[in-house]
């Protein structure tokens, strides 16, 4: 395998900057894919029927502790690659780790608001703008907690070999992925929270 | 646990259907075991990562799905030949049309032209595979398992029957309560993300891993053609992605997207299918538009004429195939100024592919035509693909449309540009890239043959469909009486169904004849090709190219034939090749097991198969393959062999 020093860890490969290169466009998917169920939420958003509405069943704290925790794992997965370019192994996986408890209290919140919908009788079957809710939050805090077994996968790789071409690429891979998830919270935040409580 | 769940009652047909399917899957695994051939169907087939061979199983599978789609569309014809036939009850009747246009879109022209693009677009730029070969090999089997998943809802529990845009209420639980439609929804969803896979592992593969001196505008149309289609797929998938998650949603936990009350809106269902099912038809008909184009330059040893516009037609039809979506319900109500905008983008698309028409034309002009089996079809889709774009803007004017909407006549528009466009397409690549895949050609005589049953009988039966639907009959009708004078027309529409059938046999006995008695080529350049894909040797070897040439004018193998520039410079060193994996053909299995689990509401095997999913998605990222090489001596040898020079 040749590898060009040049260029950082994880662009040193060909094979390794088809794979970035290769996630950007798959970002790209996901991006339609998010476009898409945000058009489903807001055709659906004033289709609450006999149901509750937005502003009846949004609380601005959870959100606000979700949105703190979500953007602050942001940062610290960035202090991860940058500890990767340096070659500060320890560092970088204290990072990971911190970037992967926030994401974990960020499900875990989220979790715990979807309980509360639901003890209030709003569910999933109450309506057509509970649904595309349910359905648009979920589709987040799913991508979110898949997030979570891929870096525990990935920290253990970086546990076991250290940094190389290989685990270096797939952490910044994984840096996109999380700032991705990141990008359309906060549009979840405006348009469905904001907008929903104002 | 409730084992009528799983039966399918009445027909004598589906009895039929399952005895036979029963006697092939017999008949596979005593062949394979009398044979000896399961550890290599495992090593050479199942486990593969090269794109030659995952191309020829997609190929395979797709001429699979063409058989079983086109006994579908014989069984309508049957039972539509004659005033009240009683061939097949309403129920029956609507599971074949939906799973005719299920299969022939989805799991024939799709993965027959995915099938075209892999084994053709890595040769075609120079390269040693696609970008990612396990990427591939997922792709694959995804997609095959989720047809396997669609196909068995014919004999397990009932296949999806409302139209194959299973439009809602029709599609809900209320309206259409059996298992067929949770088919739809989970199998469509599995083949769909493979799709998404392959849309992305193109994309770099073109724009990465050319050969060094292939700019942009020197690629081949036909993958210029693919570029462009592996865009829209990774942009218009997601769309289906998210349509059958909703439809799963609301037929396996009751949400409210797609129902008549609560709030749920069933129009919505209609619009997010087709910004998905548009871009889809450019998507099989943009990869045939390449097809041509490579067959009519090489088969008149002419230069493709107007390169740059054609480049720039496919790049506006693209852009314009997300713009289009609301003409296919210009009757739901959605009022005259989103009619008129939609009708005249609808219209716009003619003239970038008027453009198309006209550049290979001028190809053809002061050419010198040879008239091979794949260049008869290339011909014959000018003039009959030209009825159905035609015939197209008809139906593109809202007011008018009123009166074709859901007649026979849109049926017999799309068929006059499906089959042609992308049909014959596929066909004429078949053709006219067997020899490299195999070492030779396909019987010339035979497949003119062929070729005449087809392209009469096609006209022959899909003709009549216009005139019928200008009588004011509907599609999707499974019976009709004598009085409505429908019947002499449908007779002559099943006589022309027939002869598309023995066409259909001629071209498979070919492949049959050709296999025993066509002698080997061994130049690797059967018809005086101009791509880089005859530089290489037939059949190709598992490398490619022994060394990677060197582009630098458009038709670059052709100007290095006529001006004698030199393609190999460099000297053959070890090549680096990636492992076969058996991981992608688990996934696929794990991925068929969820699938009929949620489409039966067997929650407890659906999360088994999810976790299950989740760990072999872990093994493969703690895989550390390297791959391995091939040494210098071993390509020289493999070369000298298949150009036929003793060792």
């Amino acid at each position: 395998m040749k590898i060009d020093a040049s260029k950082p860890l994880e662009y040193s490969t060909e094979e390794n900057s088809n794979k970035i290169f290769g996630f950007w466009v798959f970002l790209g998917a996901e991006i339609a894919l998010f476009a898409t169920l945000f058009t489903v939420y807001l055709v659906m958003v004033n289709r609450f029927a006999s149901g509750p509405s937005g502003p009846e069943i949004f609380e601005i704290g959870p959100v606000l502790y979700e949105t703190f925790l979500l953007l602050s794992s942001s940062f610290t997965i960035g202090l991860a690659v940058h500890a990767m370019r340096h070659g500060y192994k320890k560092a970088m996986m204290v990072f990971i780790g911190i970037t992967l408890l926030m994401g974990l209290a960020f499900a875990g919140i989220e979790v715990m608001e979807f309980l509360t919908y639901i003890h209030e009788g709003a569910t999933l079957q109450t309506s057509g703008f509970l649904s595309s809710l349910f359905v648009l939050l979920g589709t987040h805090g799913a991508h979110v907690s898949f997030g979570l077994l891929w870096g525990g996968a990935i920290l253990i790789q970086l546990w076991r070999q250290g940094i190389n071409p290989a685990t270096a690429n797939k952490t910044f891979i994984f840096s996109l992925y999380w700032h991705f998830l990141d990008i359309v919270w906060i549009f979840i935040f405006s348009f469905v929270y904001l907008k929903g409580l104002m | 646990m409730d084992f009528e769940r799983f039966k399918v009652h009445g027909e004598p047909l589906i009895y039929g259907a399952m005895i036979s399917i029963a006697l092939a899957t017999i008949g596979i695994i005593i062949g394979l075991t009398y044979f000896k051939k399961w550890g290599y169907l495992w090593r050479e087939w199942l486990t593969t990562v090269d794109h030659k061979r995952i191309g020829v199983m997609y190929i395979l599978a797709a001429l699979l799905m063409l058989f079983r789609g086109g006994v579908d569309a014989m069984m309508m014809r049957l039972q539509t030949a004659a005033p009240e036939m009683k061939f097949l009850d309403a129920q029956h009747y609507n599971e074949v049309f939906t799973t005719h246009g299920l299969i022939m879109i989805l799991f024939m022209a799709m993965p027959f032209i995915i099938g075209l693009m892999n084994v053709i677009v890595p040769l075609q730029i120079g390269a040693r595979d696609v970008a990612f070969p396990r990427l591939n090999a997922v792709s694959f089997w995804l997609f095959f398992f989720g047809a396997m998943l669609l196909n068995i809802s014919f004999v397990i529990g009932g296949s999806p029957d409302a139209g194959w845009s299973a439009y809602f209420p029709l599609a809900s639980l209320e309206f259409s309560p059996t298992v067929g439609n949770n088919y739809y929804s989970l199998a469509l969803q599995i083949s769909g993300i493979g799709t998404l896979l392959t849309g992305v592992n193109f994309i770099v593969t073109i724009l990465k891993m050319r050969a060094p001196g292939m700019k942009l505008m020197k690629m081949p149309m036909f993958i210029w053609s693919a570029l462009l289609t592996n865009v829209i797929i990774v942009f218009a998938f997601p769309v289906l992605t998210v349509a059958l998650a909703l439809m799963m949603f609301d037929r396996l936990f009751g949400s409210q997207f797609f129902t008549m009350s609560n709030g749920g809106m069933d129009m919505l269902w209609a619009n997010l299918f087709w910004v998905w099912g548009h871009p889809e038809v450019y998507i099989v008909i943009l990869p045939a538009f390449g097809i041509y184009s490579e067959i009519i330059a090489t088969f008149s040893k002419k230069n493709l004429y107007g390169y740059t516009s054609m480049v720039f037609s496919m790049v506006i039809i693209s852009l314009l195939s997300f713009l289009v979506w609301a003409h296919h319900f210009y009757t739901m109500g959605q009022g005259a100024m989103v009619n008129g905008f939609f009708s005249i983008t609808t219209m716009a698309i003619a003239v970038p592919t008027g453009v198309k028409i006209f550049n290979w034309l001028f190809t053809l002009r002061k050419g010198r035509i040879t008239f091979t089996t794949p260049m008869l079809y290339t011909l014959a889709f000018i003039p009959i693909f030209t009825i159905g774009g035609v015939t197209g803007v008809m139906l593109a004017m809202a007011s008018a449309d009123y009166q074709y909407h859901n007649t026979m006549f849109l049926v017999a528009h799309f068929h006059y540009v499906l089959i042609p466009g992308a049909v014959f397409a596929v066909i004429a690549g078949f053709h006219y890239w067997f020899p490299k895949v195999f070492g030779f050609r396909l019987n010339d005589r035979l497949g003119r043959h062929a070729f005449w049953w087809i392209a009469i009988s096609f006209n022959v039966t899909f003709f009549p469909l216009f005139l019928l639907g200008l009588m004011g009959m509907t599609r999707r009708t499974y019976t009709y009486s004598a009085e409505t004078g429908f019947g002499p027309l449908n007779s002559l529409s099943f006589v022309g169904a027939v002869g598309l059938c023995i066409g259909f046999v001629i071209l498979v006995y070919n492949i049959y004849w050709s296999t025993r008695y066509m002698p080997k080529d061994t130049n690797g350049d059967p018809w005086d090709g101009r791509t880089l894909e005859w530089a290489t040797n037939s059949p190709i070897p598992a490398y490619n190219f022994a060394i990677v040439p060197k582009v630098q004018t458009r038709d670059a193998f052709w100007t290095s034939k006529v001006d004698n520039i030199p393609l190999f410079e460099e000297k053959i060193t070890k090549i680096h090749m990636p492992s076969n994996t058996g991981k992608p053909f688990i996934m696929g299995v794990i991925f068929f097991i969820f699938g009929f689990s949620m489409v039966f509401s067997l929650w407890i095997p659906a999360i088994l198969a999810a976790v299950g999913i989740v760990i072999v998605m872990a093994t493969m990222s703690f895989d550390r393959d390297h791959g391995f090489y091939i040494s210098a001596e071993e390509v020289i040898a493999t070369e000298k062999k298949l150009r036929g020079e003793t060792v």
